[in-house]
């Protein structure tokens, strides 16, 4: 990035706040805790301090059901509560071709540099999830 | 009116706005209100020039050449090391230029725990920077030394009767911040300095948030070593500073080898240079050092307790501002230095920052690279910080304010 570039680009500011994100952080969907999972991680984002913590059921190769618990900002826990939401009832194979494109489509907000990092906690998390089940169950 | 005249004091506030082109910025196309000084300050225009006119009228390398560009490069950065050491009350050969604090710090530790035997105890506290923990922690672990922390007390101050009862006779080294970069705590070095020194341990100020905002007296504190960085003090970044008691520093061996910091070499062994180059080794960042010495002119000229005085009503007032929100937690005494660290009730640092970031104002969030502070001792996952310095004003202030109102519209509060 050139410096006139950074000094130009529009900042996405308070606007990545939209009411969707607002809506996730405050009523969370999939929050607690699953009884029986079969798989669970933890991921931590040592920047900010957010952590989340993902746990999976799984049948038949389909995620029957995904809980997650965590502590953080609005974007990284509106985050987890909308990937968690698209991918229930998804194919586990589907759910591993998952890109980071598609999460910030998910969110549909403008993400800065800054702010990546809680953007993608879900993704992170999912990812190391799916390996961790993948070997208790490869 | 009569508060706003009172407030304004000797310090002449825009004349001296006017001397940092930064602050003319505008932010989100907002007029720029930066509060993040502790992090790195802003530099004034002759330091600016300054690194201007190095490369464009005397860059050369020092101590090397013969030629009339290197007497003068070389003349100019022992100047600045001259010109720190005046500033703290120091002598010159005492001035070790560095690339930060943390570089300090580790140079500190690789030095000194060379010396230290099985069993070894030091001394950290709970407030410190990771800087002053990371280095000491990994060392000690390959000595088998021993850190013991000392710990912080419910209102954010050090528990100096905990300092005590974790001094023995295997304590060497007691190390610790000046000022704390999260809580604002200003620690009595002197008194610490007495009780170190009492048995004998090995004193050291961590001066990174003190240096910048108050007069240091290396010699009313007695320390043994203290260090610093000047891009907290008007300065740019790359150079720190390194202060130790000559009969010290004569005696620890250096952390870097190389050039400049030997007398004579031959393929076997080496004599390694006099004070304090014998702690510089290799081509240092010129034109940053020569900057540091007029950064310390700029500050000479504005007067540190002026500094000082202004930054303490500005504080007061950012603090009984803050107070007055029901929602806020702030941390930390009420006496500190220039800076506040707060949550807003349930939003998130990050959250915070990033709308007044949309307002203009620069604020830093997280754990301010104090994490066992901050998780361990506060029991939070991160904080927001305002850092003020002499270049901020009141009206600043008041606009940060109004503009938590805007936080708590965005999270319907
Ligand atoms: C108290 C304290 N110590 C050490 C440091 C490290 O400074 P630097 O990153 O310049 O090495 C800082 C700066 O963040 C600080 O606030």
């Amino acid at each position: 990035m050139t410096q006139n570039q950074i000094i130009d680009r529009d900042y996405a500011g308070e606007g990545i706040y939209r009411e969707n994100i607002i809506d996730h952080y405050k009523s969370p969907r999939n929050f607690g805790i699953l009884e029986n999972s079969d798989a669970e991680y933890m991921e931590f984002n040592p920047l900010c301090g957010d952590e989340a913590t993902m746990q999976i059921k799984i049948k038949d190769n389909l995620i029957k059901d995904i809980k997650f618990k965590g502590k953080g900002c609005a974007i990284s826990m509106a985050s987890c509560s909308i990937l968690t939401e698209k991918i229930k009832g998804k194919s586990l194979n589907e759910v591993k071709k998952l890109e980071k494109e598609q999460v910030y489509e998910m969110l549909s907000i403008p993400i800065s540099p800054q702010r990546v990092k809680c953007a993608l906690l879900s993704w992170e998390t999912l990812r190391r999830l799916i390996k961790i089940y993948e070997n208790k169950n490869g | 009116m009569q508060l706003h005249q009172s407030y304004k004091m000797e310090l002449d506030v825009e004349k001296i706005r006017k001397d940092f082109p930064i602050l003319a910025r505008l932010l989100n196309k907002k007029q720029l209100i930066y509060f993040d000084s502790a992090a790195t300050s802003q530099c004034p225009r002759i330091v600016i020039d300054s690194i201007k006119g190095f490369y464009e009228k005397h860059n050369a390398n020092i101590h090397r050449g013969i030629h009339k560009l290197a007497e003068e490069s070389t003349l100019m950065y022992e100047e600045a090391h001259q010109k720190v050491a005046d500033f703290i009350n120091a002598d010159f050969e005492e001035i070790i230029f560095t690339k930060n604090t943390t570089e300090a710090l580790n140079l500190l530790a690789y030095s000194l725990l060379n010396d230290l035997k099985e069993n070894d105890e030091i001394i950290l506290s709970q407030m410190e920077h990771h800087s002053n923990i990371v280095p000491w922690q990994q060392l000690a672990k390959l000595k088998k030394v021993k850190i013991n922390y000392v710990k912080v007390t419910e209102e954010g101050k050090l528990n100096l009767i905990h300092l005590k009862s974790l001094i023995n006779e295997k304590t060497r080294i007691v190390s610790i911040t000046h000022v704390s970069n999260l809580l604002g705590t200003i620690n009595p070095v002197k008194e610490i300095s007495e009780i170190a020194h009492e048995k004998n341990i090995i004193f050291i100020v961590d001066a990174a948030q003190s240096i910048p905002h108050m007069k240091v007296d290396v010699k009313d504190i007695d320390a043994d070593f203290l260090v610093f960085s000047g891009h907290k003090m008007c300065a740019p970044t790359g150079i720190g500073v390194l202060y130790g008691k000559k009969v010290l520093l004569e005696k620890i061996s250096p952390f870097l080898y190389g050039g400049d910091m030997i007398k004579e070499v031959t393929f076997e062994n080496t004599r390694f240079n006099d004070l304090p180059w014998k702690f510089e080794a290799g081509t240092p960042p010129i034109a940053e050092g020569i900057a540091l010495g007029v950064a310390v002119d700029y500050l000479n000229s504005i007067g540190m307790e002026n500094i000082e005085e202004y930054e303490d009503k500005l504080t007061q007032y950012l603090y009984k501002k803050l107070k007055e929100q029901k929602d806020v937690k702030i941390y930390g005494p009420e006496k500190r230095s220039s800076l506040v660290s707060f949550n807003l009730y349930e939003i998130h640092p990050h959250d915070v920052a990033t709308i007044l970031d949309s307002e203009g104002i620069a604020i830093r969030a997280g754990h301010m690279c104090a994490m066992p502070l901050v998780k361990e001792v506060l029991n939070e996952s991160a904080v927001c910080r305002i850092s003020l310095y002499f270049y901020n004003t009141k009206e600043e202030i008041d606009k940060f304010i109004l503009a938590l109102d805007k936080v708590r519209k965005v999270f319907g509060k």
